[in-house]
């Protein structure tokens, strides 16, 4: 029997009963939530953590971000020639909502790398650290808005009832940014190449995606206007036309939302399946 | 009302040991198309816990004994509820509260009061409920005025000190320590032997890893020995500690628990 302790090599298998069944996986999501006094906490914590003995704070965040957003407008105005009361507020809010997608998926990817002490020395549901981060990534949107309400003073835009949608639409991302977490904090966790080919993915998705440059001016030029509708295959340009025009009063296009929709249905299929096979893992592989 | 427990039945836990190149993706998708290459296809496995099968029920005070790398730690990982057996069942009834690492869950930013109310938020309490024990554990710690200083300031002996009073005010009912609340003082220690005793007498389990003798006298009268994975005796402490030592390290050591051993009583 001695011979048989450490080093032995065989296949993993994870048979144990009950670890890989629904009840676990949605026991997980369900008890994480019970716990929102924590998270709720903990992503606070998070924020108050990064600008510790700042004299300025978290307000950090919003001057940080509007400082990018105006300089980029600025200068994409220039080269656009497009007029700065229409350009600025397109690039400072399609920042804002960027900023929380790209940072779901960024910090997604390490959710439980970046938590392995957590996890491994105090029991807690594994959906913990996906609500915390998401909760951390709203709080982060919630400051950037200030942004937004100075853009609105500055260049004032017909907001209507639209506006409302804007609610629902956050929820969507919010929503969305939880599966994104699972799946690729899962992935990341046992494949450690995972979160550089996120990174630069991310980088690239940047540019594909019209924040610092507009679908509407290609559509004007007849030598692009066909290859600009490609963007459609974009998914992340859905998520940020269902949150961007009512944030600006443009008109509601329901063909974003439903591709938004058919997203999160299926994303969250998938996020299921893998929390469901792979959730008692997790301790291991960190 | 359900009694706390603990049930294991052949319960295994193997790590699979990754290394950078079976860690990575460029293994799965690029050995795919090669084809597999011998025994590298497979992930090593170090077996660390092989068919652990025990059933611990309330009143249940046991000491957990063994050479490092026995098994300690992750058996208690794996009555935490952290690690889930990879074969085997494990079923683990009743609040469980865990001292494993004591600067885990702990920022040391934030203070020493913040912190108890983190501690307590991640042991499954609410924030009112910690609110309401804030001021028994401060007085149980002992540490004062240096409750509202960030943690960071504290020495080791200090945090042994926070996490203990944590754990033993929120009534959990299966207690779980890893070996490292050593750092405390000896005065101190008699006060958390007899509020831990306390504990344990009321509602619950406890499971003590720890290579000092004296500790688990005072709050063991059971013991498992483990060794390579696997339990090597579970029985009366003093007779494990006596086999795992090979002399009786006992013998003229005075008796704190409440339950004093059956050949204790015999002996005088």
């Amino acid at each position: 029997m001695d011979d048989s302790t450490a080093g032995r090599a065989r296949p993993v298998i994870a048979d144990a009963p009950g670890s890989r069944s629904w009840a676990r996986a949605f026991g997980d999501l369900r008890q994480g939530w019970q716990q929102r006094a924590l998270w709720g906490h903990l992503g606070w914590q998070d924020i108050k953590q990064r600008y510790r003995r700042s004299v300025l704070g978290p307000l950090w965040i919003s001057i940080s971000m509007g400082v990018i957003a105006l300089g980029l407008g600025l200068l994409y105005s220039l080269l656009f020639q497009v007029p700065l009361a229409e350009f600025l507020p397109h690039v400072a809010v399609g920042l804002l909502i960027w900023n929380f997608v790209s940072g779901c998926i960024l910090e997604g990817s390490e959710v439980f790398i970046a938590n392995e002490g957590l996890i491994k020395f105090l029991p807690a549901p594994l959906s913990l650290h996906v609500y915390r981060l998401v909760w951390r990534q709203t709080l982060f949107f919630l400051h950037n808005m200030v942004i937004w309400v100075i853009l609105m003073i500055v260049f004032p835009h017909p907001l209507g009832w639209s506006l409302l949608l804007a609610i629902p639409a956050f929820a969507l991302l919010a929503i969305n940014g939880g599966w994104i977490a699972i799946l690729s904090g899962i992935l990341a966790t046992r494949f450690r190449d995972i979160p550089p080919i996120i990174g630069s993915v991310v980088q690239l998705v940047f540019y594909l995606t019209p924040i610092v440059w507009s679908v509407d001016f290609l559509s004007n030029n007849p030598g692009v206007q066909e290859r600009a509708r490609l963007v459609e295959l974009n998914p992340v340009f859905h998520f940020l036309e269902i949150l961007r025009r009512p944030l600006l009063g443009q008109e509601t296009v329901w063909r974003y939302w439903y591709v938004v929709l058919a997203i999160t249905v299926v994303g969250w299929a998938v996020g299921l399946v893998c929390m469901r096979n792979y959730r008692a893992r997790v301790a291991y592989w960190v | 009302m359900n009694e706390p427990s603990i049930d294991l039945d052949a319960a295994c836990v193997d790590f699979p040991i990754f290394d950078a190149k079976t860690r990575s993706l460029k293994k799965s998708v690029l050995g795919r198309a090669g084809g597999r290459i011998g025994t590298e296809a497979k992930v090593p496995i170090i077996e660390a816990l092989r068919d652990i099968t025990i059933a611990l029920r309330k009143g249940d005070r046991v000491a957990l004994v063994g050479h490092n790398g026995a098994g300690k730690s992750t058996l208690l990982r794996l009555m935490s509820g952290i690690y889930e057996p990879t074969r085997g069942r494990a079923a683990v009834r009743g609040k469980v509260a865990p001292i494993f690492d004591l600067a885990v869950g702990m920022d040391p930013e934030i203070s020493g009061l913040e912190n108890i109310i983190i501690r307590g938020l991640f042991l499954g309490m609410t924030r009112k409920e910690m609110e309401a024990r804030v001021d028994d554990i401060a007085e149980f710690t002992e540490l004062g005025d240096y409750l509202s200083m960030p943690l960071r300031t504290y020495s080791t002996g200090m945090r042994v000190r926070l996490a203990l009073g944590v754990v033993t005010s929120i009534d959990p009912e299966i207690l779980l320590l890893d070996e490292g609340i050593g750092a405390v003082d000896a005065e101190f220690l008699a006060k958390a032997r007899d509020r831990l005793n306390e504990l344990v007498e009321r509602s619950g389990i406890l499971v003590f890893a720890s290579h000092s003798d004296e500790f688990l006298a005072d709050l063991c009268d059971t013991a498992i020995w483990m060794e390579h994975g696997t339990i090597r005796e579970f029985g009366p402490l003093r007779d494990v500690l006596h086999h795992y030592k090979g002399r009786d390290v006992l013998a003229d050591h005075p008796v704190h628990g409440l339950h004093k051993p059956a050949h204790e009583d015999a002996a005088s």
